[in-house]
């Protein structure tokens, strides 16, 4: 099994959330990661789904994905032609003996103190799975009192835009 | 582009008139306190509504009515138990792609998600089962949401749309504005076959030895029947027909081996086990028709044209994938293998036609007499076909009567046969030939029913006999749970748990179709059987009900077990065809 990250876009209905969670769990696949948010175009949404499926499988949950009348476009975003990126809150337990530690261990990951007290801080980190990944291993020994982790998003390299064409069918008198 | 008044409405005038836009000229219901708005406007409707005595019947009588005309079927319930009892004929719209729009009352939009009397999150429930759903809470969108669900239904892979409609959009007021063209960005199905693929379909044919035909529903709903016929007859490619296709190639053509599957002929299942090369039109390469799947077919190239991208590789690989509507594949590959034929390409399958021939006359369709005294319910079935004739609708419930309606009844036409195939419900004969008979009233209408299903969903007989709805029914009584109690007998060591019904003593079926204004019969032995069927025939004025008390133990032949492959059918039990011996 491969990691595969679908970015979809929908229409930004009622329930439309509810559809594409219900068809994963129904056909058998488990989501690893889902992000949501809006777009640069009023009405639509895009979703970004990381799944771990063979590509047979990953081509049938796509078809099936794409006969939700809510959804407009699914595109496949590789780590190689896309930029993938999460964040990360992480409140680990800093007194004025590790301190120091810990804000060498942001200032190596270029992450970032959003809080102090006096034996915790919380660090922000935005970055791939890998980073992230990382950058835990380092602070584990201090104590990770809290852990709060989005999904990915992803978007691609170049100039293109997936919604380019998306909008054109999508214009309608509303 | 829409088509306004400009006047108020309130929104169960604006429903009740976009039906009538749309064009509906039925409803199957049962009204309650959510849409009982609704019910006020559609007293004064050009819309006949049908009061049927559970939803379930509502559900389908409109799948029945949607098979038997090829428009979108209709029904409608309040909320709550009258949506949740149309959940089984949704679910059974959505498994056979049967074309109906499901209209439920929701409670008032304030009271949503508060467990209000009533309240069922119907769009909820309904989202894995349906093609699409809505949910309405304002009035001015009534009308659109009406029209984007008949168009979503009855277009593409047809299918089921719920709209359910809260009770306070249904007494607001609003302007009527109903959308003439419907625009969705992400529902734009695929009708015309890419060329290239179709031309390489022609290729294979004309360099294939073993080709088949292999025909499922899409092609009845395509309504592609006749193109069907003239590509089988141009190619003389020998056919079958699902379980869902029946009707859809006439079962008298020379050409035609029977229903493949579970149940299927010896020489379709052959047909398509022995091919190298299968042209799969509108057929979804479903459990009952593979057998075990790693076993399917081995040598056989995959052609694989279906309207739905996602049946395309699902179960078995296609090595040349179709996307479109059946009839203009039907209709681009039957020019395709003209231009062949012009150029002198013409495949040539007559070993291959006279091998299947053989199979046809080795192994042909039959069944055991009854002991002495008994009657054999295909018997039954069989004389029903014939003195019905093609021109007769059928409708079956689910079991072994469903399988020898499938078999002993001889369909020449399409859109006569209605069953439910991929959910198995049992109970939908009685409401679908009820569904059926309103969409067809001149034809005459058979419900070939086994005593198990009738006894789910007969009340529908009260709707039939006070709305002038002549259906007539066969119950192929075997006081049993027929089909369950023949695995018992095969895989079970005859232990009969739970499935003796005792429906010889209780009830009695004649007096239970008189209760409802029918005209109820009895048939016990073969010499009755004909006069029996004639009598029915000659009633037309109300609906009949035959309870034909049949012996419990005929078995549904021939059977490829579940599980096991294709190559191990058996033509009666324990008797396998000989495939050797016909040097394939």
């Amino acid at each position: 099994m491969t990691r595969h990250t679908l970015s979809v876009l929908v229409e930004d209905q009622p329930g439309v959330l509810a559809r594409i969670a219900s068809l994963f769990s129904r056909r058998g696949f488990n989501i690893e990661s889902l992000a949501v948010g809006p777009t640069e175009h009023v009405g639509m949404s895009r979703m970004t789904i990381a799944v771990n499926v063979d590509d047979l499988p990953l081509e049938q949950v796509t078809k099936q994905l794409n006969k939700l009348v809510n959804v407009l476009k699914i595109v496949e975003l590789d780590s190689s032609t896309a930029i993938q990126r999460e964040l990360l809150l992480v409140k680990v337990k800093a007194d004025p003996q590790t301190r120091s530690q810990v804000l060498e261990a942001v200032q190596l990951f270029r992450a970032k103190v959003v809080d102090v007290s006096p034996d915790a801080v919380v660090i922000e980190a935005t970055g791939n799975a890998d980073k992230l990944e990382a950058l835990l291993r380092i602070l584990e020994p201090f104590g990770v009192k809290e852990l709060v982790q989005s999904g990915m998003v992803a978007v691609g390299r170049g100039p293109r835009s997936i919604t380019d064409r998306t909008m054109r069918v999508a214009d309608r008198p509303a | 582009m829409s088509e306004s008044t400009g006047a108020q409405l309130s929104g169960a005038a604006s429903l009740v008139k976009a039906l009538e836009d749309v064009g509906v000229d039925t409803v199957f219901g049962i009204p309650g306190g959510a849409i009982l708005p609704a019910y006020d406007p559609l007293f004064d409707s050009s819309v006949r509504h049908i009061l049927v005595r559970h939803e379930q019947g509502a559900g389908h009588a409109a799948e029945g009515y949607a098979m038997a005309t090829g428009r979108v079927g209709v029904c409608m319930a309040t909320s709550g138990p009258g949506a949740t009892n149309l959940v089984t004929p949704i679910a059974n719209a959505y498994m056979d792609s049967t074309p109906i729009v499901a209209i439920t009352g929701q409670v008032p939009s304030a009271a949503i998600g508060t467990d209000a009397f009533q309240e069922a999150d119907i769009r909820g429930i309904t989202m894995p089962i349906t093609k699409h759903n809505f949910l309405v809470t304002d009035p001015a969108l009534i009308p659109r949401t009406i029209a984007e669900a008949f168009h979503i239904a009855g277009t593409g892979r047809k299918g089921p749309v719920l709209v359910d409609i809260s009770k306070d959009a249904l007494q607001a007021m609003s302007v009527y504005d109903l959308p003439t063209v419907v625009d969705l960005p992400g529902y734009r199905p695929v009708m015309k076959p890419h060329t290239k693929q179709v031309r390489e379909t022609a290729r294979l044919i004309v360099e294939a030895r073993r080709p088949v035909l292999y025909v499922g529903g899409g092609v009845l709903a395509a309504g592609a029947s006749a193109d069907l016929m003239r590509l089988a007859e141009l190619t003389g490619i020998p056919v079958v027909t699902t379980l869902m296709a029946r009707g859809a190639f006439p079962d008298s053509h020379p050409l035609h081996m029977g229903m493949p599957g579970m149940h299927g002929t010896v020489a379709s299942v052959g047909a398509l086990q022995k091919s190298d090369l299968i042209l799969a039109l509108g057929a979804r390469f479903d459990d009952r028709v593979t057998g075990r799947l790693d076993t399917f077919a081995p040598d056989a190239v995959i052609v694989h044209a279906d309207i739905d991208p996602a049946e395309i590789s699902k179960n078995r690989v296609a090595d040349v994938p179709i996307v479109g509507d059946a009839r203009e594949v039907i209709v681009e590959l039957i020019a395709a293998v003209e231009a062949d034929h012009e150029s002198g390409r013409v495949g040539d399958f007559a070993a291959w036609r006279d091998t299947l021939e053989r199979m046809c006359d080795t192994y042909p369709l039959g069944f055991s007499p009854a002991p002495e005294g008994t009657l054999a319910p295909q018997y039954v079935i069989e004389r029903i076909g014939a003195i019905a004739g093609p021109e007769a609708l059928y409708a079956a419930g689910v079991g072994q009567h469903q399988m020898w309606a499938a078999q002993f009844v001889k369909y020449e036409r399409p859109g006569t046969w209605l069953n439910s195939g991929g959910l198995g419900t049992m109970g939908f004969a009685v409401p679908a030939a009820m569904g059926a008979k309103v969409g067809r009233p001149d034809a005459t209408v058979w419900a070939i029913d086994g005593d198990g299903c009738f006894q789910m969903t007969n009340q529908e007989l009260a709707t039939c006999t006070i709305n002038d709805i002549p259906i007539k029914v066969a119950i192929i009584n075997n006081s049993s749970l027929g089909m369950v109690r023949q695995w018992q007998t095969l895989f079970y060591n005859q232990r009969y748990s739970n499935t003796d019904l005792h429906s010889v003593r209780i009830p009695d079926f004649v007096a239970l179709a008189q209760a409802y204004g029918c005209e109820g019969l009895r048939c016990e032995n073969a010499d009755d059987v004909d006069a029996t069927i004639d009598k029915a025939m000659a009633i037309n004025d109300r609906p009949v009900v035959i309870d034909f008390v049949v012996h419990k133990d005929a078995m549904v032949w021939p059977m490829v077990a579940a599980g096991t492959s294709n190559d191990d059918i058996k033509y009666a039990r324990d008797m396998a065809p000989d495939w050797d011996k016909d040097e394939l």
